[in-house]
């Protein structure tokens, strides 16, 4: 992790008609990052990383990602962008060479570069006798793990990963913080949005959103410190649940 | 544009992997061309007829053999009673009835002419229009027969006579598939175009890889172009194989060129596609989309002359297809077909519907949105 920013929020506002999802956010990312973004259903946090990878544009407010002024530049973001959402997002008709071939020749990479990445990519995933195999085939775990897989592909700056292990049984949510780990230790910049909330103390710092605002960001361990909590679970609880409440 | 292949290739892999999709391709044209071309006819054949004769003289049964001798007649039963033959004409008997009067032969020697009363079974007021006609020409016939009979007696040059005698140009043996077959086509071909590429679309939305493909640096003609080029080719292999098959069980003929036949398509093709993009983006479900589609469908095909000639449409139905590509469609195929009609007569329709492209086109990549 550097201290270079590669997420710069600020005062994002993001209305639909009156009701307003995402109310006056400002936090940064740095480079290198898992930056997880927690809150309870509905507190605006899809709303928010739709925003950042550039699918909805903000109310008002300031939001440069990867350097690029999402107003302006949305495409440029674009480039520089992995993402992964809650719905599943590879062709589930394709097989996993194929989904890799397409999504590495979207973002322009030269075919025989895609072929060979491929190969190692499956290989690390230990995921080889699968190169040929149709997605829709495949179990959950095996999927979301690829996806993510392709999701950084082209080496991007930054990943968004909206709830990526919803569904997941335990092992598989374990193996998939290996990848992300080894990710952010390749210098890409994690964005990740989680229910469970022993992931969150897998990352280097959460906020944590309730009705649109962000109520607090810190690391984990600030966080239990402040809250006099020993988990983030509990620290989720006593701050997110009262606004949940009112 | 490594991009476009990319993305054409992708579509490709998944036309010819669904099992559906790659047997419907050609299925969809054998079946309609085998039900849809021979079942839609307006030719008559075999129309029944029953002969009230209360003459039975010469020349009656002169007329009646005239009419056995048609190809179109069937003389079913002959009776001298009224009421007989109009209780057959109420069952269904017969479509035709026909009255010879009495002295009918006599009259006509004598007295120079005679009425015969025709009555048709009109429920089917079109059909009952050409049984009618038919049997006028046969009477006329036997009549013209009789003018020359009568001719012997009297000086030529006081008698002239407008011989009318007619050919039909373009279709001379009135072979309705003919006609029919261009039109079938012009529905594979719509078909295609309208439900193929606008479902493919509202399917990534479904299953949620449009929004990933959204978030991808790919442009919006890239995503346009990738979506139109699968289904102009898989439209215009069709429209190639319905030709085949048109040939080989109808002996349907080609007078006109070929190339022109693709070039218009292609034309046609891509203004279709843009429109089924443009639709697409107002569905979010495929059921939507059909509902949509089937109404459209319905309405270009059933305006573009498809049974009844646009030019006996009201003048609003033929202002509205000017925006109609079926229309166009309709026009061209039947007159490179059938007539032969070179570049230069199907240039204006050329640039119509050129310029209907470029407008459904614009509005497809006007409504698509790469945000939500």
């Amino acid at each position: 992790m550097t201290d270079e920013k590669v997420i710069e929020v600020k005062d994002l506002v993001k209305k639909f008609g009156s009701f307003i999802a995402n109310d006056h956010l400002s936090f940064n990312v740095h480079r290198g990052e898992i930056f997880g973004f927690l809150g309870a259903n509905g507190a605006g946090k899809t709303t928010a990383i739709r925003i950042l990878s550039g699918l909805s544009k903000p109310s008002s407010g300031e939001v440069k990602v990867a350097g690029y002024d999402i107003y302006r530049h949305a495409e440029q973001v674009k480039r520089h962008i992995g993402y992964m959402c809650q719905k599943f997002s590879l062709y589930e008709d394709l097989t996993v060479a194929e989904n890799i071939m397409l999504y590495g020749g979207i973002y322009g990479m030269p075919g025989k570069e895609i072929k060979n990445k491929t190969g190692t990519l499956l290989e690390s995933l230990d995921f080889t006798g699968y190169r040929k195999r149709i997605i829709g085939d495949l179990p959950l775990g095996i999927r979301q793990k690829l996806a993510f897989a392709v999701a950084i592909f082209h080496k991007p700056d930054i990943v968004f990963l909206d709830e990526p292990t919803g569904g997941v049984d335990p092992i598989t949510r374990r193996q998939f913080w290996e990848m992300i780990y080894k990710a952010a230790d390749d210098g890409i910049t994690i964005f990740v949005t989680t229910h469970y909330m022993d992931e969150a103390e897998y990352c280097d710092r959460v906020s944590i959103m309730s009705e649109g605002k962000i109520i607090d960001i810190d690391s984990p361990a600030q966080l239990k410190k402040k809250y006099g909590s020993p988990s983030i679970q509990d620290v989720f609880v006593k701050i997110a649940r009262p606004a949940n409440n009112k | 544009m490594r991009t476009i292949l990319y993305l054409i290739r992708k579509e490709f892999i998944q036309i010819f992997r669904s099992k559906f999709l790659s047997k419907a391709v050609f299925g969809v044209p054998i079946v309609q061309m085998v039900i849809l071309v021979p079942a839609f006819t307006l030719e008559i054949k075999n129309i029944e007829v029953c002969v009230v004769d209360r003459d039975m003289s010469a020349e009656s049964r002169q007329l009646i053999s005239k009419l056995q001798g048609s190809d179109f007649f069937i003389l079913k039963h002959t009776t001298f009673s009224d009421n007989e033959a109009d209780a057959m004409l109420h069952n269904n008997q017969c479509d035709l009835v026909l009255h010879i009067p009495e002295n009918f032969g006599r009259k006509i020697i004598k007295e120079g002419g005679e009425k015969v009363m025709v009555l048709a079974n009109a429920i089917n007021a079109s059909s009952a229009q050409l049984a009618w006609n038919y049997m006028r020409g046969v009477i006329q016939d036997y009549n013209s027969d009789l003018l020359i009979e009568n001719l012997q007696y009297k000086p030529p040059s006081r008698f002239l006579i407008i011989n009318t005698s007619s050919r039909f140009w373009y279709n001379p043996t009135l072979n309705y598939k003919y006609y029919m077959l261009p039109g079938i086509l012009v529905i594979l071909v719509t078909a295609i175009g309208l439900l193929l590429a606008g479902l493919n679309v509202v399917r990534e939305k479904e299953t949620g890889t449009l929004e990933q493909l959204n978030v991808t640096p790919i442009k919006k003609h890239q995503f346009i172009i990738a979506k139109l080029v699968p289904f102009l080719l898989i439209g215009l292999v069709d429209l190639a194989f319905g030709l085949v098959l048109g040939k080989i069980l109808f002996n349907i003929p080609f007078n006109g060129s070929l190339a022109l036949l693709f070039l218009f398509s292609s034309f046609y093709l891509i203004a279709v596609l843009g429109l089924a993009l443009f639709l697409s983006t107002m569905s979010s479900t495929q059921p939507q989309y059909l509902f949509l589609v089937f109404f459209v469908v319905m309405i270009f095909v059933m305006m573009s002359g498809i049974f009844t000639p646009t030019e006996s449409m009201p003048r609003w139905a033929q202002q509205f297809n000017t925006i109609n590509p079926a229309a166009y469609f309709m026009r061209v195929i039947r007159m490179i077909m059938l007539k032969g009609s070179g570049l230069n007569d199907v240039l204006p329709d050329i640039k119509g519907i050129i310029l209907i492209g470029i407008g459904t086109i614009s509005l497809a990549i006007w409504r698509y949105r790469k945000t939500v």
